[in-house]
């Protein structure tokens, strides 16, 4: 119990040291106009383009592994394939 | 499909990872620009390939103590998905460093630690196509697979500190490990994190089953 206890004093004593080196991100970045970003391409509003493109994909990614799933489930079920 | 509320869990999560990844407001930093939304999905790739190729390894050791074959079947699962994702990882990476450290591949001690990591994952799946009997390859793969973890480890979060490397969070470079502390970036990232390594255990859990029915036909 000793040694778990210096053990974790010491993991705490490491992540103090790397805190140290640690830029916070203030509310400042959130509006700084200096940095360049897609800004333009929000306001027209094709950032839900891409947001939709990507979901159609992940989401036929989804199905297509639940219906991998199913079948599994399926020959699972068979005579002689005994679940655990 | 029964007890499946972590796979409608999952399929939520990542949703809203795509969705708040995309849309939600993300600090303006030079250099990184819009690309900071990779955090989302390049860091969640390593961090779900560490919690499946923990899992492989421990599996490793179950079966070398139980010698129940259904550790070494999990204990192989974990680890192909686990190198997938590793995969997946190294190739959001580079696209990453052409766009914020200029090159595709720069040598960086954390790109190289990385794809070391992964040749010795692929040595693992040599290692077990290349043994004959079933009980000596799950046993001396079993073996090995608990030393490719332990090389991993400081392959990826110790060695790359100790030297000069652009990846944030080494060689005295914080990056990204300032922005953890950001409670904005956090709502997204930390279900991002669960998301991606949620859906790497469902993929696994189904070749795990797959496994299992290939294994008795076979008897």
């Amino acid at each position: 119990m000793r040694k778990f206890i210096a053990v974790l004093v010491f993991i705490f004593f490491c992540f103090s040291g790397f805190a140290q080196e640690k830029i916070d991100i203030t509310e400042q970045d959130y509006v700084n106009s200096d940095v360049e970003m897609a800004d333009d391409f929000r306001a027209e509003g094709k950032i839900y383009v891409l947001t939709g493109i990507i979901l159609i994909i992940l989401f036929g990614t989804i199905v297509y592994l639940i219906s991998i799933d199913r079948r599994v489930a399926r020959l699972e079920k068979q005579p002689g394939n005994n679940r655990d | 499909m029964r007890k499946s509320w972590w796979k409608v869990l999952t399929v939520i999560i990542l949703v809203y990872v795509v969705i708040g990844g995309l849309l939600l407001e993300v600090p303006r930093l030079h250099i990184l620009n819009e690309t900071i939304r990779a955090l989302y999905f390049h860091v969640p790739m390593w961090f779900g390939m560490v919690i499946l190729l923990a899992a492989s390894a421990t599996f490793s050791v179950r079966y070398l103590r139980s010698g129940q074959k259904d550790f070494d079947s999990r204990a192989i699962e974990f680890a192909n998905v686990g190198v997938v994702f590793g995969i997946f990882g190294i190739l959001t990476g580079m696209l990453w460093a052409q766009f914020a450290w200029g090159e595709w591949w720069s040598g960086d001690p954390k790109q190289n630690a990385a794809a070391i990591g992964l040749l010795i994952y692929l040595a693992y799946f040599v290692l077990r196509g290349s043994l004959e009997d079933a009980d000596q390859r799950a046993r001396i793969s079993a073996v090995y697979n608990v030393f490719a973890f332990a090389a991993l480890i400081p392959l990826l979060f110790i060695l790359p500190r100790l030297t000069d490397s652009l990846h944030p969070g080494n060689g005295g470079n914080p990056g990204f490990n300032a922005y953890d502390l950001d409670s904005r970036l956090r709502m997204t990232f930390y279900p991002a994190v669960i998301g991606w390594t949620l859906l790497g255990v469902w993929i696994t859990s189904v070749r795990i089953r797959i496994r299992r029915l290939v294994q008795n036909q076979e008897l």
